[in-house]
């Protein structure tokens, strides 16, 4: 179809500057445009998300719900939770993949480059969408971001357009949104890859987003029509989920787990495929056992589509059930302790350099080896039944979304940062960046274990004061946590306005996207490069192209 | 070097294996007091993950932090490390490993929760059937209490007796009897857990959930909401009372000659005198339940 994208004989031009700052606000269809869009969207919604955080955090540095008024506080985590997970770490994975599947693969765009834009633009539409609900006589939804009816379904406002409506309006919109990625990244990746670039010479990276994106395709489709059920549920009167109508509310779980929790995967793969790229670079080491961490993100995208009910472990599920469950869960340990194991023998004798995106990457591995911990703890039964919805749980899960995937993100940043913008950012303000997410992540969420398994219970605006300690610790880590965004916002503003400029490849790094221009010129490739091995081939001075790269690079590998 | 690099692996082989099993015995430590003989069971499961969770941590990050330390880059070494892809050898032993572990803790997680017997709802007509129900009751020293009516409402709690038509907004229960409840829910979902037993069911509005458990010990704990209902969420508390037999008795024989007085709750009354100084939206709000009538409010 519009395979004719790459026969176009279209040749770039690349002493002009491919992008003035006017061009990220138009409906552009260049792969690299949208990507930066996504991430700058997705980025300013995270600072909202987090701003929510510190308001919960400050309402439980004390027993008694005295900060803000308890619809409020529920409305708070309501909306962190959305915004960090349908505006946050969905599209900023999206937006990264959109930069670097096309050029990592050796193509000139996505498959299919308008799709790609119409994904983009929903997200604003649908982020706005969300935000408009503060507006509303009743407020934003306040029935968690998991909307179990039949709480969701009581409308004490009795108005049709009320929160809960907006809320489900932006999901169903931020799921067909995220059905056209899938789509598009799926195709882009059987399709156009460069010759010589066959499934087993693609970076671990373009594995784990071809992988996750199939998730999407097969997960989707139930969480954006179980929200469309609620929405009739809600404002026409179906009886779907509502028990008192004859509905069945524990269905509406099933629709919402079977894709929220292969969700996670979605999330985390791309950030497993951002260490198996950071690493070898860092290292100066070929990934290690590449073709098996390759091979298991897909593993891990099959196994996921038979986990979800873990999350319904006291929801009144049989015991048969529980039982299937918990072995199924308990098996995504293993592809993911290969990735692990592997990541630690490609850094074991390596040559390594701590520069910011490697810190990152380290204190990600370092805190996604406890969720994962964790995590085979909340998959055995017994033990979930006690610790179930408690804040052991909300701990568990902050150790993956902010201690890996976030730390992943920022790893990412840093390290194809000179890639994006052209120029270098400042080394001593991201060590800053690093030390400060590092220290605040551990201070905020490892007091909430011992809360869960003292049986403190999530989205409660009020505790019993024998919960006090630790939370006073937890809500100080959300404080500098909070903070430690502001050396990375002053980072990437300077550092693109007036940083050094970079050259093509400042971390000597092997890869197709580091043999083109920083930043690379509109259509990616003058010429397509004919890959002819395999990726990583640090210490092997083997040229990865026929065609692209200049004679000095094969001596600098040497 | 050889036998020496094998000494060193089994030195920290032996240090490893030692703060792990210290580990899993602080994790007893972390838990609320064992209620009921399902918590023994829970803790006893816990600590061993924890012992084996604490080997695989200090397992990984050590190793991470032996690299950081002393496989660093020289300042103008440009370099690269050896180049090896890979060991088949290691790959399939840490392939293999995991997949025993899991199969392990899969294994001790089923054991525990079979002996624990907790039912789902589709469960509750199998129960006498499961010979490894009632493993963990002290079966011999009791004979089943009647079934008490658990209704969860936003946002009260009201425990019925019914064999003696008692009502309370505080559940007392005999200790070291087989309690059963059956669970209702009067309008959303709605979760009954206490930490100190370890348990936890969800109450699923027009359903009828039985659960069972065995109390062990007496003394005072507190009962939660554990699934998300709305407003006063987290307003909706009450105190379990494990007594003795004879206490439980006759605590039972006092209330039912109580007259039903309006018990205090705490969603209500926040409902009609807001909270001083916090700040308030304005948001409406479902409208809190009025406080129960019961024989014994709390």
């Amino acid at each position: 179809m519009t395979n004719t994208q790459i026969e176009k004989p279209k040749i770039a031009e690349p002493h002009h500057p491919p992008t003035t700052w006017k061009t990220y606000f138009t409906f552009s269809t260049d792969h690299k445009v949208i990507g930066i869009q996504y991430i700058v969207t997705s980025f300013l919604f995270f600072l909202i998300g987090g701003i929510f955080a510190m308001i919960i955090r400050g309402e439980l540095i004390t027993p008694e719900a005295d900060l803000v008024d308890r619809t409020v506080y529920n409305a708070m985590f309501t909306m962190h939770g959305t915004i960090m997970l349908f505006l946050w770490t969905f599209p900023v994975l999206v937006g990264l993949a959109n930069y670097l599947v096309p050029l990592m693969i050796g193509a000139r765009d996505m498959a299919f480059p308008r799709l790609n834009a119409v994904a983009f633009w929903m997200v604003p539409v649908f982020g706005i969408i969300l935000m408009a609900s503060f507006f509303l006589p009743g407020g934003p939804a306040q029935a968690g971001w998991w909307s179990y009816p039949p709480v969701s379904l009581q409308n004490p406002t009795g108005n049709l357009i009320n929160g809960q409506f907006l809320w489900l309006i932006a999901v169903a919109i931020s799921g067909v949104s995220s059905i056209m990625g899938g789509v598009n990244f799926v195709t882009t990746i059987v399709k156009m890859r460069a010759p010589g670039m066959t499934f087993f010479r693609m970076p671990a990276y373009v594995w784990a987003v071809f992988s996750a994106q199939i998730i999407q395709l097969f997960g989707l489709p139930a969480l954006t029509a179980g929200a469309v059920m609620l929405l009739l549920d809600l404002s026409i009167g179906t009886a779907f989920f509502d028990p008192a109508k004859g509905g069945n509310a524990v269905l509406f779980q099933h629709f919402f787990w079977f894709y929220s929790h292969p969700a996670v995967y979605v999330i985390i793969l791309p950030v497993f495929g951002i260490f198996s790229e950071i690493f070898p670079v860092y290292s100066r080491k070929p990934l290690f056992g590449y073709k098996v961490v390759a091979v298991s993100s897909l593993l891990i995208a099959g196994v996921s589509g038979f986990v979800w009910v873990h999350h319904m472990f006291a929801s009144g599920t049989p015991a048969w059930m529980r039982i299937v469950f918990m072995i199924s869960t308990m098996f995504v340990s293993v592809p993911t302790g290969i990735k692990v194991f592997a990541w630690v023998a490609t850094i074991w004798g390596g040559k390594l350099r701590l520069t910011t995106p490697m810190l990152f990457a380290l204190g990600g591995l370092i805190m996604f080896v406890f969720a994962g911990i964790t995590g085979i703890m909340l998959s055995s039964v017994p033990i979930d039944i006690h610790v179930n919805n408690t804040y052991f749980v909300v701990g568990h899960f902050h150790y993956v979304l902010y201690g890996t995937v976030t730390m992943g993100m920022f790893a990412a940043f840093y390290h194809w940062f000179p890639k994006m913008t052209g120029r270098m950012y400042y080394e001593g303000l991201g060590k800053l960046h690093f030390w400060l997410s590092f220290i605040g992540t551990n201070l905020n969420f490892l007091p909430m274990h011992p809360l869960g398994l003292q049986g403190m219970l999530r989205r409660v605006a009020s505790y019993d004061p024998e919960y006090a300690f630790w939370n006073v610790i937890a809500s100080i880590g959300g404080f500098l946590l909070g903070m430690s965004t502001l050396p990375f916002i002053l980072n990437m503003i300077g550092s693109w306005v007036q940083g050094e400029k970079a050259p093509d490849n400042p971390w000597r790094a092997i890869g197709l996207e580091w043999l083109v221009a920083s930043p690379p010129p509109v259509e990616n490739f003058e010429e397509i490069p004919v890959v002819i091995s395999e990726p990583y081939g640090y210490g092997k001075s083997e040229p990865l192209t026929a065609n692209l790269e200049k004679q000095e690079l094969i001596k600098d590998l040497n | 070097m050889k036998i020496r690099n094998i000494l060193i692996l089994i030195g920290c082989a032996i240090a490893l294996t030692g703060a792990s099993l210290w580990m899993g015995q602080q994790a007893y430590s972390w838990f609320p007091p064992q209620a009921a003989a399902e918590s023994k069971l829970i803790d006893e499961l816990f600590s061993f993950l924890v012992s084996l969770g604490t080997f695989i941590f200090l397992g990984v990050t050590g190793t991470v932090t032996y690299s950081i330390i002393f496989h660093r880059a020289g300042k103008y070494d440009t370099s690269d490390g050896p180049p090896i892809e890979g060991n088949i050898t290691l790959e399939v032993v840490w392939t293999t490993i995991p997949i025993l572990l899991v199969l392990w803790i899969a294994t001790y997680s089923y054991n525990i929760y079979a002996e624990m017997a907790i039912q789902g709802p589709m469960e509750a007509m199998h129960i006498h059937t499961m010979a490894s129900a009632h493993a963990a009751t002290m079966e011999s020293t009791t004979e089943p209490i009647e079934k008490i009516e658990v209704l969860a409402k936003q946002w009260a709690w009201v425990f019925r007796y019914p064999n003696q038509n008692v009502t309370s907004t505080e559940l007392h229960l005999p200790v070291n009897r087989r309690i059963s409840l059956a669970l209702q829910s009067a309008d959303v979902l709605h979760g009954f857990y206490i930490p100190a037993f370890r348990l936890k069911q969800d109450i699923v509005p027009k359903q009828t959930i039985d659960f069972e458990f065995t109390p062990i010990r007496p003394g005072k704990y507190r009962l939660r909401d554990s699934q998300f209902s709305g407003t006063y969420f987290a307003a909706m508390q009450t105190d379990v009372v494990v007594q003795s037999i004879e206490d439980y008795n006759h605590w039972l024989k006092t209330a039912a000659t109580q007259k039903p007085t309006p018990a205090n709750n705490q969603a209500a009354n926040e409902y009609t005198q807001k909270i001083k100084g916090a700040f308030t939206s304005g948001y409406p709000t479902v409208i809190p339940a009025p406080p129960p009538l019961v024989n014994f409010p709390s």
